[in-house]
C-alpha cells in the first residue's frame, strides 16, 4: 500500500503521532545546521540533507547511566537503574543513518546483548526519508545503499508536495494504521519523476566512483603496514569530531560519577583518536597519532568487514568530510590506499 | 598568489634554505584543503594550494615541526603570525628552525555559510567582483561574497604581519575591527539572558575537543582534562555544569595568551561561538590592564604575568559582576 | 527489566588478603552468600571494581577446581590497584565475568607435556592452569615450570610453589631471579636465557606469560630450540572497559583481546598487525 500525506496535513500528521509517543524530527537551528528535536506543535521539518549529529544518538546516546552504587563502610549495594524505555518515533532518518543502525546492531545485539541499546531499539520506530538532493559529500552508494529506497520501519518518499509512506515492518504498519485517516491515495507520477531525477544526480556525484574493492579483511596486514598512513595522519589534530559525528562509531568508555549520594556508573562515547584510549597504568600500545588514526580507518574498512561478512563499517553519510577541522577523512584515506 | 608561493617554495627547497614546506594540500572538493608538509618540488607543484578556502592556521603545527631536524618554510597569514610569535615567546616554537613567508590574509570563506543558504552539491566556488558564483549539482547559484566570509575574517583584527623573513604581497595595518561589538552585546544582557545564551550555545557541545586541539594557545603536553589525577578529567559531561566548565576553564587557561585567531569557532562542528569567551577576556584585559595584543611581539610581558603597582584590585571582578 | 546485563556487576566479598611480594597481593573473593560468584576456566578474567575508584580486568588466579572461592593476584600499579592494596578483609567489591577465552586445557593441551614459563606477576594467569593440571594430573604428560622474578621477594605464590608444586611428583619447578641475592642459592639470570639453558624437550606445549620483553625473548629462544609457534600460547593484556568486545578498546586487527583472547597461540598472534 502506498499512501500519501500531503504537505497541508503534515502538521496534523506530526501532532497525531506525537500525541501517542515522543516524536523526533530534524529541524533547522538558528545557526543554519539541522538537528533532531522532540516535536512540539508548530515545529517545522528541516529541508537539510542531514543533521550534524547522526541519528545513532537515539540508540547509543553520548552518555548513559549503567548502574548505581550505594557505598557504606565495607558494604556495596548495586542498583539496577534500568527502566523500560518509552515508545518513540524518529522521523526523517536518511538511508545512510538507517544503515548505521544495522551496523550498530551487529555490535550491540550480538551475544552478550547490550540491554541498554536493545531497550531503545525495541521501543524506537524509524521513519526514513528518501533523499532527493544528495550532496557532493555523499558516497553511500559505495556501500551499496540506495538513498532513494532507505530502510527503516517506514519509508517516506517526498514528491515535492508531501510524502508517500511505505511500511516495511510490523512496527511501521502499526504507525501507519494509527494515522491512516490522514493519508490519501496519491498519484505517483510526480514521485517517479523525483526518484528518476535523484538517481541521475547520484550518478553525477563527485564521489560516485569511489571503490571499496581494495578493502576488507583479506588485505589486513598489507593495509596496516602501508607507508601512506604517516602522510595521511600528519596533520590530524587528534580530536574526536569525526568519531562523534559518525553514525557508526560506537566505542565507549565507562566512568563513575560521585553524585554525593552514591556512585553512578555511566558510559560515554569515546574515540580511538584520543591519546588515552588505550593507555594503561604501565604503557600504551598506540603511542602516536599515526597509530590512532590508522586504527579508526582500519576498523571501518578492514577489521569490521573481516568480522561481518564483508560489510563495511561506514555508510558514506559524509559527515566527517564536512566536519573534520583539517578536512582529512575516510574518502581521502580510501583514495590514498586504493590499489589501482 | 598561489603561483608566487609555489615558485618561492621550490626555490627555497632547491637552494637548501629549508628542507620542507608546510602549507595546504588540495582535497576532493574546492574547499577541503588539508594542512600538509611538502618535501618535494613535484608534490608542491601538484598539490599545493592557497586560496579563499585555506583557512587553517599553520602555526601550531610548527611546535611539532621544529622539534624535528632541519628548517621548515611556513606560509603565515597575518593572524597566524600572532599565534606564531606567541608560541615563540612561550618557547614552544624554535624560531631558528622556521623560515616565515608572510602572505596576505583573508577574507577567507566559510563553506558552512554557503551551505547554510541551502546551497548544496557544491562543485565550484568563484569570486566574481564580490559575488560568489557557485556551480552545484543542481545548477548555478550565487550569493554576496561578504555573506560567506568566515567569522574570523569578518572581524579581522590586523592585516599586519608581526613576524616574517620575507613577504609575498604587501603588508597591511592593524585594523579597527569592531570585534568587541558582540562581546558588548553580551555584556549588555542581564545576567539571566547571558546565562541562557551560553547555556543554549554550550549545550550543543559534543566534547570532541576540536577547539582545544586546534588552539595554538593549548600546547600543554598533558591537558588537565586528560589527566585522571586532576579530578576534572572527563570525556563527557556527567552533568551540564561540567559541560560549561570545560569551555570556561579553557578560556581561563588561554587568557592573556589567546591571540584571537578564531580557530576554535572555525573548527567547532556545532558552530558554538567559542571565540566570544576569549574575546571577553581580551576585552577585560584591555580595559583593566591597558591595551594588550598577545603575539604582537615576543618580548613584552603579558599583563597577567606582570605585576604593576597600579594594577586593578582583585575585587574589581566582584564589583563588575554586580548588576 | 528482567534481563541481565553483563555491564551491571555482581558483588563479591574479600575474605582473605595475602601479601605475596612487596607489590603483589592475592585477594580471595566469595559471593555474599558464600561460594563462588561464578564459574570460569583457566586463563579467563573478571572485571573487578570499587565504584568511584575504578574498574579493571584481572586474571582469575585460582583454578576452577577450587569450588569455594576465586583468587586474584594483583600488582599495585594504578589508581584502582592501589586502593585494593589498602583495603581490609571484609570489603565488598563488584565483580563481573568471566570474560575471554581460556587456555585449551580440555582440548589441545590434553595429554601433552606442558612447559610453563612465567615472569613476575605473569604467574597469575598460569597459576590457574597449573593448579587445574595438578588437580587433573592424569590428563596431562610431564609438567615443567620455569618461573623468574626480579628478586626472591618478588616471586609470587612462593609458599605454594615451595610447599606444594615442588612436592608434587612429575612436576619440575625451575626458579630464577634476575640478580644474586643473600639467602638465594638457586639460579640467577633472566627467564628467556634460563629456558634456553634448560633446553626443554620440543615435544612439550608451552604457556608463556610475563612482561612483553620477556615474552618476546622467550619466544625467540624457544624457536632457536626448535619449537614451533603453534606450540606456544600466551595471554595478553590491553586496556579494557566492557569485557565483551563492544567498547572497542582492546582491538588488535579484527580481534578483541577481551573476547577473542586473552589467550592466543603465537601463530594466531603472528597474523595480527604488530600493535601490542
Amino acid at each position: 500500500m502506498f499512501r500519501k500525506i500531503t504537505s497541508e496535513k503534515l502538521d496534523q500528521f506530526f501532532q497525531s503521532i506525537s500525541a501517542k509517543q515522543s516524536l523526533y524530527i530534524p529541524v533547522d537551528r538558528e545557526d543554519g545546521a539541522a538537528e533532531f528535536r522532540k516535536y512540539t506543535n508548530g515545529m517545522k521539518l528541516s529541508n537539510a540533507l542531514n543533521t550534524v549529529r547522526s541519528a545513532k544518538d537515539f540508540f547509543f546516546p553520548q552518555t548513559e547511566n549503567l548502574a548505581a552504587f550505594k557505598m557504606e563502610g565495607k558494604k556495596i549495594e548495586v542498583k539496577d537503574i534500568r527502566e523500560e524505555c518509552e515508545d518513540f518515533v524518529i522521523f526523517g532518518v536518511r538511508g545512510c543513518d538507517a544503515r548505521s543502525f544495522d551496523i550498530l546492531d551487529k555490535v550491540y545485539l550480538v551475544d552478550p546483548v547490550d540491554s541498554f541499546y536493545k531497550n531503545r531499539r525495541e521501543h524506537g520506530t524509524v521513519v526514513t526519508m528518501a533523499c532527493t538532493h544528495p550532496s557532493e559529500t555523499c558516497f553511500c552508494t559505495a556501500f551499496g545503499i540506495d538513498p532513494t529506497m532507505p530502510g527503516g520501519d517506514v519509508t517516506a518518499f517526498p514528491d515535492g508536495d508531501g510524502f508517500f509512506l511505505m511500511a516495511n515492518t510490523e512496527k511501521g504498519e502499526k504507525l501507519i494504521a494509527d494515522i491512516n485517516d490522514l493519508l490519501e491515495d496519491g498519484d505517483t507520477e510526480k514521485l517517479n519523476a523525483v526518484q528518476e531525477n535523484t538517481r541521475n544526480v547520484l550518478k553525477k556525484l563527485p564521489l560516485a566512483d569511489l571503490s571499496t574493492e581494495s578493502f576488507g579483511g583479506e588485505r589486513l596486514n598489507e593495509l596496516f603496514n602501508s607507508d601512506k598512513w604517516a602522510g595521511l595522519s600528519e596533520s590530524c589534530l587528534g580530536c574526536g569530531t569525526c568519531t562523534f559525528v559518525c553514525p557508526t562509531c560506537q566505542c565507549y568508555d565507562i566512568k563513575d560519577f560521585n553524585t554525593g549520594d552514591g556512585i553512578v556508573r555511566f558510559r560515554c562515547w569515546d574515540s580511538c583518536m584520543y591519546s588515552d584510549f588505550t593507555k594503561m597504568a604501565h604503557g600504551n600500545p598506540r603511542v602516536s597519532q599515526l597509530e590512532r588514526f590508522r586504527q579508526r580507518f582500519m576498523h571501518k574498512l578492514v577489521y569490521f568487514p573481516a568480522n561481518n561478512n564483508g560489510e563495511f563499517g561506514c555508510v558514506g553519510c559524509g559527515r566527517c568530510l564536512q566536519k573534520c577541522p583539517i578536512s582529512m577523512n575516510i574518502v581521502k584515506v580510501m583514495k590514498a590506499l586504493e590499489v589501482k | 598568489m598561489q603561483e608566487a608561493m609555489i615558485k618561492r617554495a621550490k626555490e627555497l627547497l632547491a637552494d637548501g634554505t629549508v628542507d620542507r614546506v608546510i602549507g595546504w594540500k588540495k582535497g576532493e572538493f574546492v574547499y577541503d584543503h588539508t594542512p600538509a608538509v611538502f618535501t618535494s618540488a613535484q608534490d608542491i607543484e601538484e598539490n599545493f594550494v592557497c586560496d579563499e578556502l585555506t583557512s587553517a592556521n599553520l602555526s601550531k603545527y610548527l611546535v611539532k615541526e621544529t622539534v624535528r631536524e632541519g628548517k621548515v618554510l611556513a606560509f603565515l597569514k597575518p593572524c597566524d603570525t600572532y599565534s606564531f610569535n606567541q608560541l615563540v615567546k612561550e618557547h614552544r616554537i624554535d624560531r631558528e628552525k622556521v623560515y616565515v613567508i608572510g602572505i596576505p590574509g583573508g577574507p577567507k570563506l566559510d563553506i558552512e555559510k554557503i551551505k547554510a543558504k541551502g546551497i548544496t552539491g557544491i562543485l565550484s566556488v568563484k569570486n566574481e567582483n564580490y559575488t560568489l558564483k557557485i556551480d552545484t549539482l543542481y545548477g548555478a547559484s550565487e550569493m554576496p561574497f561578504y555573506e560567506a566570509v568566515s567569522e574570523k575574517c569578518a572581524n579581522c583584527k590586523s592585516k599586519k604581519h608581526v613576524v616574517y623573513d620575507e613577504l609575498i604581497g604587501e603588508d597591511g595595518d592593524v585594523l579597527d575591527s569592531g570585534r568587541f561589538e558582540t562581546v558588548e552585546k553580551l555584556e549588555n544582557m542581564t545576567a539571566q539572558e547571558r546565562y541562557d545564551f551560553w547555556r543554549s550555545e554550550l549545550s550543543k557541545c559534543i566534547r570532541c575537543n576540536a577547539c582545544r586541539n586546534v588552539c595554538p594557545a593549548c600546547t600543554c603536553e598533558k591537558c588537565v582534562f586528560d589527566n585522571p589525577s586532576s579530578g576534572v578529567e572527563n570525556k563527557a559531561a556527567a552533568d551540564s555544569f561540567e559541560e560549561n566548565m570545560f569551555h570556561i576553564i579553557r578560556a581561563f587557561h588561554v587568557a592573556g595568551r589567546c591571540t584571537d585567531c578564531g580557530e576554535c569557532s572555525r573548527v567547532c562542528p556545532q558552530n558554538i561561538p567559542l571565540h566570544l569567551l576569549n574575546r571577553k577576556f581580551i576585552k577585560d584585559i584591555n580595559e583593566l590592564y591597558g591595551t594588550y595584543q598577545a603575539g604582537e611581539n615576543t618580548t613584552d610581558k603579558a599583563p597577567l604575568n606582570d605585576y604593576k603597582m597600579d594594577d586593578c584590585e582583585a575585587n574589581v571582578v566582584h564589583e563588575r559582576g554586580v548588576e | 527489566m528482567n534481563t541481565n546485563d553483563t555491564l551491571i556487576p555482581l558483588l563479591g566479598i574479600v575474605t582473605d588478603i595475602r601479601q605475596d611480594t612487596p607489590d603483589v597481593k592475592t585477594f580471595r573473593v566469595v559471593a555474599p552468600d558464600g561460594g563462588k560468584v561464578f564459574e570460569h576456566m583457566p586463563g579467563q578474567c573478571a572485571m573487578l571494581s570499587i565504584p568511584g575508584v575504578g574498574e579493571g580486568m584481572f586474571s582469575i588466579t585460582s583454578s576452577p577446581t577450587n569450588k569455594e572461592f576465586m583468587e586474584f593476584s594483583i600488582k599495585k600499579c594504578g589508581c584502582l590497584t592501589t586502593w585494593l592494596h589498602q583495603m581490609d578483609v571484609g570489603q565488598m567489591i563488584t565483580i563481573r565475568g568471566p570474560y575471554g577465552n581460556a587456555f585449551p586445557v580440555e582440548t589441545e593441551l590434553k595429554g601433552k607435556n606442558l612447559l610453563f614459563v612465567a615472569g613476575g606477576i605473569g604467574l597469575a594467569p598460569l597459576r590457574s592452569v597449573i593448579n587445574y593440571v595438578r588437580d587433573n594430573r592424569s590428563n596431562y604428560g610431564s609438567v615443567r615450570i620455569v618461573y623468574g622474578s626480579r628478586s626472591k621477594d618478588d616471586l609470587v605464590d612462593y609458599k605454594e610453589i615451595i610447599d606444594e608444586w615442588m612436592n608434587d611428583e612429575g612436576i619440575e619447578v625451575n626458579l630464577t631471579i634476575d640478580n644474586p641475592q643473600d639467602g638465594w642459592d638457586g639460579h640467577v639470570g633472566f627467564v628467556p636465557n634460563y629456558v634456553k639453558e634448560l633446553n626443554p624437550s620440543t615435544d612439550s606445549t608451552v604457556l608463556v606469560c610475563g612482561p612483553p620483553v620477556m615474552i618476546k625473548f622467550t619466544l625467540a629462544g624457544l624457536k632457536e630450540l626448535g619449537f614451533e609457534e603453534t606450540q606456544v600460547y600466551t595471554t595478553m593484556e590491553l586496556r579494557m572497559k566492557c569485557g565483551v568486545g563492544k567498547c572497542g578498546r582492546c582491538n588488535i586487527g579484527n580481534k578483541y583481546v577481551c573476547k577473542d583472547g586473552p589467550v592466543f597461540r603465537f601463530d594466531e598472534l603472528g597474523e595480527l598487525p604488530d600493535e601490542y
